[in-house]
This record gives C-alpha cells, sequence and structure tokens, in this order.
C-alpha cells in the first residue's frame, strides 16, 4: 500500500499548480516589488533597497495602522472569546425558544463584511444615526462616532464582534455540549456550585474550542478590511486603517506601489509569527492538560 | 447494553445531531418538551434583549428601504406612508438580479473546482505522509496569513497574460486558490479518519489510486463536503475584494458590487440603496434560515481540530 501511496503525490499537483499562478508568485512579486520605487502602472521603477522599509517605521500612518490591527485582532478576539462563551453557557441552560436566539445571534455571519458597514452606518451617523437619535431623545448630547479616530477604531471594534460572535458561540456551544454528562453529575455530587463546574469542570474542558475559536477570530481580526471600507474608509485622517486598508490607500491613492508592498510583506509576516505563537502556547497548553 | 438501554438510546437519538467526531449539539426540536417555567423569567428577559440587539439593524435597513430620499424622520421610525418605490425601480433596473446571476455562477464554479481539486489534493497530502508533504501542506495553510491585496500586483499581472480580466473563469480562479486552504484543511482532517483498510482492500481488488478515490474515498466525503460548501460558498457569494479589482465591467458585478455601487456613487439615496441591500442580504439569510441546523454544524466542524 506505501508503495501505491507514493504515487499520490501527483493528486496536489492541480491545486498546487493553482496556488503557485494566483498565490505564491503574487506573493514573491510583492515582495520584490517592495524593494522598488514604483507607482504602480509605469514601465520603469527604480530600486530602492530597503528605503520602503526604513521609510514605514518613520511613517505616522503606518505606526498608526499597525497599532490599530493589533486592536482589530486581538480587541475583536478578546471580545469574541468572552461573549460568545458567556453566550454557549446561557443558550446551553433549558428554556423554550432558546434556539431561535442561537438562530438570530448567527444571522449576521450570514452578511457581508462590506454590507453590515453600510448598515451600520445608518447607526453611527452623526447626523440623523440611529444612536444618536436615541441618546438624543434621552436628553443626551450627541457622540461624533465615526469623525473622531478613537471612537471610529471603537465602533469597528464593536461591529466585528458584534457580527462574528456567533461564530466562537456556536464552537463554545458544540464544545460544552460535549463536555461529558458523567463529569457534570459527578461534580455535582461532590457538591460543586455552578461557578466551580464551570471554572473547574467546564472551563478546561473547552481548550479544543477555545483554541480553534481564537485562532479563527484572531487570523480574521488581524486581515481586517471590508467593514472598515464600507464605513470609514479608514478615516478620520487615516486614523482608522487596519494593514490592509492602508495598502490600499497607498496603493491607489498615493500611487506608491512599492511602499504598499512593503507594508503587506510586514503584515503577512506579522500574522505569520502571531499566529505561531498562539498556536504553540495551545499546543503546550493542551499537552500539559493531558499531561 | 442492555435492552432498556438501547431503547432509551433509540428514543434519544433523534434529538441529538452527532458532529464527525461525535460532539453533539443541540437539535431545536428537543426543546420542544421544556415547560415555561417562572424562575426562568431573568433568561426569558436577556432573550428579549438579545433578540433586540441582533434584530434591531436589519429592522433599521428594512424601515430606510421603505422611506423616499428626502423622508426626514428618524431611521428607526415607522414610514407613513410605506413608500415601495425603492423597491421598484431595483426591479425595474434589474441590476441586483444580474449581480445574483453573477455570484451564483461564480460560487457554483468556485465550489465546484474546489471540492475536486481539494479532496484529491487531501488525500495525497493525509494518505503520503512524507516530511516533504508535510512542507506542502504548511505552505498550503499559510497562505490563510496573506492580508487582502498584498499580492494584488502578482495576481493582476497572472490575469493579464492568462486574459482573466473580467472573466468568470478567471475570477473563479483567483477565489478558488484562496479558498483552498480551508477547503484542504477540512478534507484532510476528515480523510485522516476514514480507516486505511479501506484503500487496502480496493488495493487487493486491483484498484489504482484514482479508482480507490472516487469509488472508496469520494462517497465517505458527504458530510465534509456540506460543509465545505457552506462556508466556502458563504464566503465566496460576500466575497469583495477580488472581485471589486478583477471585474471591471459592470455586466459581470457580483451581488456585493452592485450593493457597493449604489451606496458609494448615489450616497444621497440611502432609500435605494438600502433596498439593494435588503434584496442583496435575502438569497443567504433565507437559505440559513431553512438549513440552519446544516450550517451551524458545518461552523462546529470546521472548527474542531483532530
Amino acid at each position: 500500500m506505501e508503495k501505491q501511496y507514493k504515487k499520490l503525490n501527483i493528486f496536489y499537483i492541480p491545486a498546487v499548480v493553482l496556488m503557485i499562478l494566483f498565490v505564491a508568485y503574487p506573493l514573491f512579486n510583492a515582495f520584490y516589488l517592495s524593494f522598488f520605487n514604483w507607482n504602480g502602472y509605469s514601465q520603469t521603477k527604480e530600486f530602492f533597497g530597503l528605503k520602503n522599509y526604513i521609510s514605514m517605521f518613520q511613517d505616522k500612518n503606518f505606526r498608526k495602522a499597525l497599532i490599530n490591527t493589533l486592536i482589530y485582532g486581538f480587541g475583536c478576539t478578546a471580545l469574541q472569546q468572552v461573549i460568545g462563551l458567556a453566550l454557549a453557557m446561557f443558550l446551553n441552560g433549558k428554556f423554550k425558544g432558546r434556539s431561535i436566539v442561537r438562530t438570530v445571534i448567527y444571522m449576521p455571519a450570514m452578511v457581508s463584511g462590506l454590507v453590515m458597514g453600510y448598515i451600520m452606518y445608518f447607526f453611527f451617523q452623526s447626523k440623523g444615526g440611529v444612536i444618536n437619535d436615541i441618546l438624543l431623545s434621552l436628553g443626551l448630547n450627541s457622540v461624533n462616532w465615526l469623525g473622531n479616530a478613537h471612537n471610529a477604531v471603537a465602533v469597528i471594534v464593536f461591529i466585528n464582534t458584534w457580527q462574528f460572535v456567533g461564530v466562537s458561540m456556536v464552537i463554545y456551544l458544540a464544545g460544552i455540549q460535549g463536555v461529558s454528562q458523567s463529569y457534570i453529575e459527578a461534580a455535582k455530587i461532590d457538591g460543586a456550585n455552578s461557578w466551580q463546574l464551570f471554572s473547574k469542570v467546564i472551563l478546561p474542558n473547552l481548550l479544543p474550542a477555545l483554541s480553534s475559536s481564537v485562532t479563527y477570530n484572531l487570523i480574521g481580526g488581524l486581515k481586517l478590511y471590508d467593514v472598515i471600507i464600507a464605513l470609514t474608509d479608514g478615516g478620520p485622517a487615516k486614523k482608522s486603517n487596519s494593514f490592509a486598508t492602508y495598502i490600499a490607500n497607498r496603493y491607489f491613492d498615493a500611487e506608491r506601489a512599492g511602499y504598499a508592498a512593503a507594508v503587506g510583506v510586514f503584515s503577512f509576516i506579522m500574522i505569520m509569527v502571531i499566529s505561531t505563537i498562539v498556536n504553540a502556547y495551545f499546543r503546550k497548553k493542551e499537552r500539559d492538560l493531558e499531561g | 447494553m442492555t435492552p432498556a438501554a438501547y431503547l432509551r438510546y433509540k428514543k434519544n437519538k433523534k434529538k441529538y445531531e452527532t458532529t464527525t467526531d461525535g460532539t453533539v449539539i443541540f437539535d431545536p426540536d428537543q426543546e420542544e418538551r421544556v415547560p415555561w417555567r417562572k424562575k426562568d423569567w431573568w433568561r426569558y428577559l436577556v432573550s428579549a434583549l438579545l433578540l433586540l440587539v441582533y434584530l434591531f439593524p436589519f429592522y433599521v435597513i428594512i424601515m430606510v428601504s421603505l422611506k423616499t430620499f428626502n423622508d426626514t424622520s428618524p431611521r428607526a421610525v415607522f414610514p407613513h406612508p410605506i413608500y415601495w418605490g425603492n423597491f421598484a425601480a431595483i426591479f425595474k433596473s434589474g441590476e441586483i438580479f444580474i449581480g445574483m446571476k453573477n455570484s451564483l455562477i461564480i460560487t457554483v464554479g468556485v465550489l465546484a473546482l474546489q471540492v475536486v481539486i481539494g479532496s484529491l489534493a487531501a488525500y495525497a497530502l493525509s494518505r503520503n505522509q512524507t516530511k516533504f508533504n508535510e512542507v506542502v501542506r504548511n505552505l498550503i495553510m499559510s497562505v490563510m496569513m496573506i492580508t487582502p491585496l498584498t499580492t494584488l500586483v502578482g495576481v493582476y499581472s497572472t490575469m493579464s497574460k492568462i486574459h482573466g480580466t473580467s472573466t468568470y473563469w478567471g475570477i473563479i480562479l483567483i477565489l478558488s486558490a484562496f479558498g483552498l486552504p480551508l477547503t484542504i484543511f477540512l478534507y484532510t482532517n476528515f480523510i485522516g479518519s476514514i480507516p486505511r483498510a479501506l484503500d487496502e482492500a480496493a488495493a487487493i481488488d486491483g484498484a489504482g489510486n484514482l479508482q480507490t478515490f472516487f469509488m472508496v474515498i469520494l462517497p465517505q466525503l458527504r458530510t465534509v463536503t456540506v460543509t465545505v460548501l457552506i462556508l466556502q460558498g458563504v464566503g465566496i457569494w460576500n466575497e469583495y475584494t477580488y472581485s471589486y479589482y478583477f471585474l471591471q465591467k459592470q455586466s459581470m458585478a457580483t451581488i456585493t458590487l452592485v450593493i457597493k455601487t449604489f451606496f458609494g456613487s448615489v450616497m444621497n439615496d440611502y432609500g435605494q440603496a438600502a433596498a439593494n441591500a435588503v434584496i442583496g442580504m435575502l438569497p443567504l439569510i433565507v437559505l440559513y434560515l431553512f438549513l440552519q441546523k446544516y450550517f451551524i454544524q458545518g461552523q462546529v466542524d470546521s472548527a474542531i481540530k483532530s
């Protein structure tokens, strides 16, 4: 059989060819371009060495995009885990209509991030937005949600969390229901209260769910693009950009394709390093728990 | 198992849907038997709040879509009278339906390509576990970490060399390439749980690799294929980044691009834009409501690592 399996490699050639053409070659191309000064369309480009990378760290808009990308990545991930787990625990209780609640909370994940951004624009507009309408009718002051950099970043984190927390919720729900009933019964017989039941019995058993939910949310958050484009387009004054939207901005609006490529390469390496560390951490945790 | 235990098992079996690796997720039908209890009042209160937080945005977009563009009433207020003109205009122009057609063609194309190419690749990678193939697998997985637009220039030059810009097959190839890592990940995990004895039995009967794959492995892949179709289908239907740059012709615009043009260029006519968003969201949401068990199951299966 092993001998026959040896011939199997031919089966992945179509996949590999497709990925070389549309992913690997373009990625190397971006790496190559990151050493040039190029406007994105002219025939000539000037060799720039490491200048793009050096000017990256002197660029305050880049540093802002870096910080925002980390906020979008880690902020959304943290919120999604806490809220997702809380929702899962809540929906694990028995009561009428809980499946309706579950269905509705997962529903926004069916909508494109771009369209959700547009819908939320109706809420967070400073004039005529639903949130400010409500604040005013309560006699409070209206808030400049999208025109203020801090608020805009917070709004984007909120929307992305709100939209995709259902994903974490169903993963945790499956995890909780996978915890053997006999463990729970045994803990109850030993007189565990509900907090002990949660922290000592259910939580340790959720490690696989936690690890996959975190990885999923983290990569999604660090690559955040659509919702920012729809809501602020990186504004005000480039202060809500993520790496993804900043790349688009440098490339098309500033016509600095070489520089955009350098930002792209940096972001790829950063996401790779972060997810490797996170994965290694969870793997170690899982081993510790087993051992 | 005692007969009584077996009967109990059979009775309860229907209530649970078992996932591929034996975890259990509750079935909506099961709750019919939960009685109303007074002490659950707080659960109903929290549920009502959650439903409000999650349905309110959908309510608002519908309200906006039912108002004229010069209606200055607050967005959350019910229109008086209801204005159907925005929807009438959509049906008259038909743009959104061309968008749906395009999205459907692209989605079906990508899914077909991914299922075939992805499952073949996964079979090779999970059965022939050499050091080299481990590297191939890791390289494929690392594609998930590429920020959108990093590769744009390179993809553009590939596309212009093969004359694929503004064609169905061009965008299908791009989106398939970027979606393959997830598909291959799901299939490799699943194929790993199919006993090799099945392959061996086929080999003894004289089947080659290709025959074994199509006759023995492929029929086993039904549940994981549903997962692939759902997860990738939602992603491709809602795709924006690459479609925006590679479907330049208006007649090729996908549903997301059609919605974008309404929000982008006629930013004053919110009613029209909102009506487009409502119609655009509808197909997937309706599908989800009817097949939610599969959608949620697919999400769970994709997350549970082997």
